[in-house]
């Protein structure tokens, strides 16, 4: 094992997979000569030239639409958004385009595409700057999303959106890209779609990914001194979620809480919780609780920014509230 | 348009040092977390504002721009203690604390922001340029945005659309070099922006952005023909940003040479220069300025600190008309 950032285990996977397959290119802006605006592209210019890794203009309706065709006649792009709120202006392209060409060409083309950059909010931005699509994309068919929590699944994750013949929604977070991780050494892969249990437990399950889910670990703690025991699973691939680990953590538990950062209303959260409640009611001992953002635009200022996200507090109420306690 | 003389010159140079100094506050309490976020600053870019504001209308044109926007509300008539309060998230600021550095609007004083996603409101400031045509009114909208924002789709549709209708827009790029860490150069197969109008038909030039008196010639020129309804100007305004792009920037992609060497052409000092080779005001008399300034920025500095943050509805009640938000309770 080697302990990495986040933001380089963006870069190794990106890099460990342009070296393997010349059809792959980095897009975006400021990814090639300002290293990533993030720098999780740091020193790909460097190996692999303008060619390659390329920076675009704000045009993100046009560089995404130009990613897509070119995933249609060979290349397999990586496309990086600054963050996921500027993918707004290039969505057309990647849900009318992206996710529809292969049902709609009868399965003739097909499109092996990643968008990736980070998602959510990032301290005191804003309304426009703050936003967690997840659900949004995951309601598409025809797009996966995947959103890793920590280094070593974004390395082994992002390697296998890559290599995914379909396109991917991979999302990361600003506040992530510094947190360092232990990484296996040697190349490695994570496979889509299949959950990882962060954290064993028996009286309660949090179901969580991205960023957020620190709150969830911080709350596990605090419990944990109470004698309740968490059991935390990391989504890590929205979709196609991975519905079997939820229940089987579910029906061992008995109670779920859910903590995504987004806004409440039908969000994955709320998918969730259908899911649970159509396949496991009998085993539910509590209602399920989601935890997500308030109901508004993100806010700028601390005091209501605080108010605004969920957190730790917040994991740990819900959590008593389902075992009923106090 | 009024007549540039040797107070014009005077209200320029006091202007624009307030925003320059209110600015470097801001930059410094930023380094302390009073202000969080995003912070882009204006500081070079201030003639462009100041001859822009000399050319308007101020009892009924209007202003919107993109995320660097703290000097264009205060031009506008804004009390800057109150821009200052939004950047420290208070309630007394101009959005209540909830839009922060990328987002201040006054509807009483016709700016209408504060943009933070790049090219946004380009569409925006011809749509309100609609409206006014819409109503008989024949007031004007400058609607500004950064070199980057000529790269992205609205600009293209609306060009279109606003010559088609002729509405009483002035679009104008701040050409201040680069989009974060990209050249103008490296954005595109040409580099003069003002070009772009061409396609269109739409009246169009390059403008020197470092004289306040040069920004108001060309834009009086675009404002009265947007008056007279014969419908929109693209000015490409030529300036430079001393900063970084916000306050996270390492600024690898240009020299400090290339900086000091734009310094020279510091559009605060070319005023001053100009008052004095004019005899329009003695030393003592720049200096009271100077202080009096200082003295504003502190002002807004304190207004700022002691105001109180806002109460937690206003999260809630700013987001519909209807009033029984939010419809479900938030916390447990
Ligand atoms: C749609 C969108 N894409 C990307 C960004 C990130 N971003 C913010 S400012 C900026 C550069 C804009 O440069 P320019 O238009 O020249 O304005 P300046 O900052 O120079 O005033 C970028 C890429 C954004 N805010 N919105
Ligand atoms: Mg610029």
């Amino acid at each position: 094992m080697k302990t990495i950032q986040f933001r380089e285990a963006v870069c190794e996977a990106m890099t460990e997979e342009m070296r393997r397959d010349e059809s792959i290119y980095l897009m975006g802006e400021e990814v090639a000569e300002y290293n990533g605006a993030y720098k999780a592209s740091k020193g790909m210019l460097d190996e692999f030239g303008a060619k390659r890794v390329i920076d675009t203009p704000i045009s993100e309706l046009g560089f995404a639409g130009i990613a897509v065709g070119s995933a249609m006649n060979g290349n397999r792009p990586i496309v990086e958004f600054m963050t996921f709120n500027f993918s707004l202006v290039g969505i057309d392209q990647i849900i009318n385009n992206a996710a529809k060409i292969r049902q709609m060409s009868g399965g003739q083309f097909n499109c092996p595409i990643v968008f990736r950059g980070p998602t959510a909010s990032a301290g005191q931005l804003a309304a426009t700057h703050s936003q967690a699509f997840e659900s949004w994309y995951a309601n598409c068919p025809g797009l996966k999303v995947v959103v890793p929590s920590n280094p070593a699944d974004a390395k082994g994750l992002l390697k296998s959106a890559i290599r995914d013949d379909d396109p991917v929604i991979f999302m990361e977070s600003e506040q992530m890209y510094g947190d360092k991780g232990e990484v296996p050494e040697g190349e490695y892969l994570i496979p889509l779609g299949v959950a990882e249990i962060k954290r064993e437990g028996k009286d309660v399950t949090i179901v969580s990914f991205g960023k957020i889910i620190k709150e969830a670990y911080a709350a596990a703690e605090t419990l944990a001194k109470e004698g309740i025991e968490c059991e935390i699973i990391d989504l890590r691939t929205v979709r196609p979620m991975d519905h079997k680990s939820i229940l089987n953590s579910v029906k061992k538990t008995n109670r779920l809480v859910i903590l995504e950062e987004a806004w409440p209303f039908g969000n994955v959260a709320t998918e969730i919780t259908y899911q649970v409640q159509s396949q496991a009611f009998d085993y539910l001992d509590a209602p399920i609780i989601k935890l997500n953002t308030a109901d508004t635009p993100a806010p700028y200022s601390p005091v209501l920014l605080e108010e605004w996200l969920p957190n730790q507090n917040d994991v740990v109420k819900a959590v008593k509230k389902v075992l009923y306690k106090e | 348009m009024k007549k540039i003389t040797k107070q014009t010159y005077l209200k320029w140079y006091e202007d624009m040092l307030f925003w320059r100094k209110f600015e470097d506050k801001l930059a410094q309490v930023y380094i302390n977390q009073k202000v969080r976020g995003f912070l882009h600053l204006y500081n070079g870019q201030e003639a462009v504002l100041a001859g822009s504001l000399h050319a308007m209308d101020l009892t009924k044109d209007k202003m919107i721009t993109a995320y660097r926007n703290h000097p264009q509300p205060i031009g506008m008539g804004v009390d800057p203690k109150r821009v200052m309060a939004e950047l420290y998230g208070k309630g007394t600021g101009t959005s209540q604390g909830l839009g922060g550095s990328m987002h201040i609007f006054s509807k009483e004083h016709r700016f209408y922001g504060g943009h933070g996603i790049v090219g946004g409101q380009i569409p925006l400031g011809a749509g309100l340029a609609f409206a006014d045509k819409y109503k008989g009114n024949d007031a004007v909208t400058l609607t500004f945005m950064g070199d980057g924002a000529t790269r992205q789709g609205s600009l293209h549709e609306t060009f279109n659309l606003a010559m088609l209708w002729k509405l009483p827009v002035v679009f104008c790029v701040e050409n201040n070099g680069y989009a974060m860490g990209t050249s103008v150069a490296r954005t595109a197969n040409h580099t003069e922006i003002w070009k772009l109008g061409l396609g269109y038909e739409m009246p169009c030039r390059p403008v020197d952005g470092m004289k306040p008196e040069v920004v108001a010639k060309e834009m009086d020129e675009a404002i009265t023909r947007a008056r007279k309804g014969e419908g929109p100007t693209f000015l490409e305004i030529r300036t430079y940003r001393y900063r970084g792009h916000s306050m996270s920037d390492a600024q690898h992609y240009r020299t400090k040479e290339e900086v000091a060497k734009m310094q020279e052409q510091d559009p605060i000092s070319y005023v001053l220069h100009n008052i004095y080779e004019n005899k329009w005001a003695t030393e003592k008399e720049i200096e009271a300025i100077d202080n009096k300034v200082k003295e504003m920025v502190s002002e807004c500095e304190k207004f700022a600190e002691d105001s109180p943050y806002p109460e937690k509805n206003v999260m809630y009640d700013t987001v519909y008309e209807q009033e029984d938000y939010p419809f479900l309770p938030h916390k447990l």
